[in-house]
């Protein structure tokens, strides 16, 4: 055993719950980030599923908005091991976004206004999983925290949640993404605790 | 119209104690050039997000990503695809 | 010079600052000394082995192997509430360092120095200070010190004794002392023109503080003629506490 901070117990970290090994709880809702707040007037943001065929579908702004939306309540789980649990989003299912698309695609590489990649499995999308969201808690969502959309795919460590989505990519060979490529988890369950390459 | 947040980040001086896990020398006073747009300057010049999920460091021209590094329980990993080249003071 | 590796430091003496500011005394066996600017990474580990570090300036200059870190208690930190006030004489900390080689002040410098600081951005400004006056150096030092009101003042007994080729300006943000010429605000390009030094001098200038406190000031500084390359900045950013 290494070197004991005397006293020291850092955040509370067991409140009877059951997370994900090696997460504490948090109340609060952590802002990390790899670069600067991308701004988007909604007017020109655009949301894009390119298949492997070359073709490309496109939502505007408006026409994301006149989709069914749900209202799912899900735990985050960050690789940096803080999970917040029951947060409250509403946003478009992708099996909607999905429904029109013809592909056989297995990889996803999700891509960001501002630079920011991350891959997944095409089925991780798909079956109730996955949504573009617009709303947390009620409120329209933050740019901090990815508005004005964010994928959020809760059962994967939040990295793979991208902020400030423009569209995803459908690819036949899969394409590791921005921290995919620096270290983490090429899938990142945070059951399996898949945090860094080779976990 | 509420004024946007600004985005916090700090100098690539905060890259000095992680770099120094790997570097025999201090690599935040090297000189490096941004492969983006070329401007040349001290890697404690440049603009460093994080530390979680990892520090990644942009050019503060740019604000292209010059170094990426994410340490691990029992590795590093440093991507330094974004620099030409880095010039390291060493004594003669 | 070696990778760096974790030592492992006695807390010497506490001193208070302020309500919530104290600088840590550490004796660290080992300690190779450092330059003045330099900083260190603190890490903290749990019984149940959970582990968090973070990076404090060093507050002073070079002595053996005793070392002053002045840290802030953040309300929501997680390790700047257990430094400030868990921490007793006697107790251990882990600590690496120093690090840092260009935001250093070396005392065989000889241009004249702008030092700017934004809150507890003063503590590696002081430790420029510090050796300066241990080093006998002439070299005239100018301090811009930017901080919410007089009772936030670190190192206020030390900086409120003349020390000859020194400037010390303080500049209030939300409140003044009685009879203060300058009204509480933000720093402002007549700060900077009266307390600073003129462009032609050709000063090296060292600004710490919170982001936009540090980018306020090096725009302010190169709109009045300063070298880009003689503006050595050092930003907090999201230190979490």
């Amino acid at each position: 055993m290494g070197f004991i901070s005397r006293g020291f117990r850092g955040r509370p970290r067991d409140e009877g719950v059951k997370l994900p090994p090696g997460q504490y709880l948090v109340h609060d809702f952590p802002v990390l980030s790899a670069g600067p707040t991308p701004r988007v007037p909604l007017d020109r943001w655009e949301f894009a599923i390119d298949t492997e065929d070359g073709k490309t579908h496109r939502w505007s702004w408006q026409e994301l908005m006149a989709l069914p939306s749900e209202t799912p309540t899900v735990d985050l789980h960050c690789v940096t091991k803080w999970s917040k649990l029951g947060t409250a989003w509403k946003g478009v299912s992708l099996d909607t976004l999905f429904a029109d698309v013809e592909s056989s695609a297995e990889y996803a590489l999700v891509y960001s206004y501002g630079g920011y990649t991350t891959n997944l499995p095409v089925e991780d999308l798909l079956d109730g999983k996955a949504w573009i969201t617009y709303e947390f808690d009620g409120e329209e969502l933050a740019p901090a925290h990815g508005g004005p959309a964010r994928l959020l795919v809760p059962h994967l460590y939040l990295w793979k949640s991208a902020k400030w989505v423009q569209g995803i990519r459908l690819l036949n060979e899969d394409w590791p993404g921005f921290w995919e490529t620096a270290g983490y988890h090429n899938y990142g369950d945070p059951w399996r605790e898949q945090r860094y390459q080779g976990d | 119209m509420t004024e946007p947040e600004q985005d916090s980040y700090q100098d690539g001086n905060a890259l000095a104690g992680p770099l120094r896990e790997i570097f025999a020398v201090d690599v935040t006073a090297a000189l490096g050039q941004c492969v983006h747009c070329g401007l040349s300057g001290p890697i404690a010049s440049l603009r460093v997000y994080g530390p979680g999920p990892g520090m990644v460091a942009r050019c503060p021209g740019c604000e292209e990503v010059v170094l990426r590094l994410v340490r691990g329980p029992d590795s590093a990993w440093l991507d330094m695809r974004g620099t030409v080249n880095l010039r390291i003071p060493l004594p003669g | 010079m070696r990778r760096l590796a974790w030592h492992v430091a006695k807390l010497a003496e506490i001193r208070d600052e302020t309500p919530t500011a104290r600088t840590l005394v550490l004796d660290i066996p080992g300690w190779p000394g450092h330059l003045a600017g330099q900083h260190v990474d603190v890490r903290l580990t749990a019984e149940d082995g959970y582990s968090t570090q973070r990076s404090y300036s060093i507050a002073s200059a070079a002595d053996g192997e005793r070392v002053d870190l002045t840290v802030q208690r953040v309300a929501d930190g997680e390790v700047s509430p257990y430094l400030t006030e868990e921490l007793r004489p006697g107790d251990e900390l882990e600590i690496r360092g120093p690090v840092g080689g260009w935001f250093v002040w070396r005392p065989d410098g000889t241009r004249p120095v702008l030092l700017v600081g934004g809150g507890s951005g003063i503590v590696p400004l002081m430790a420029m200070i510090r050796a300066r006056e241990q080093a006998g150096s002439r070299t005239p030092f100018r301090l811009l010190y930017s901080l919410r009101e007089p009772g936030e003042r670190y190192y206020a007994e030390e900086l409120r004794k003349p020390i000859s080729g020194l400037d010390v300006t303080y500049l209030y943000t939300r409140v003044v002392p009685d009879g203060w010429a300058r009204p509480a605000g933000r720093v402002t390009v007549a700060d900077v023109n009266t307390g600073g030094w003129p462009a032609e001098f050709r000063p090296e200038c060292f600004v710490c503080g919170p982001t936009g406190f540090v980018e306020t000031v090096s725009d302010i500084l190169l709109a009045m003629g300063h070298d880009a390359t003689a503006i050595k900045t050092e930003r907090f950013g999201p230190t979490g506490g």
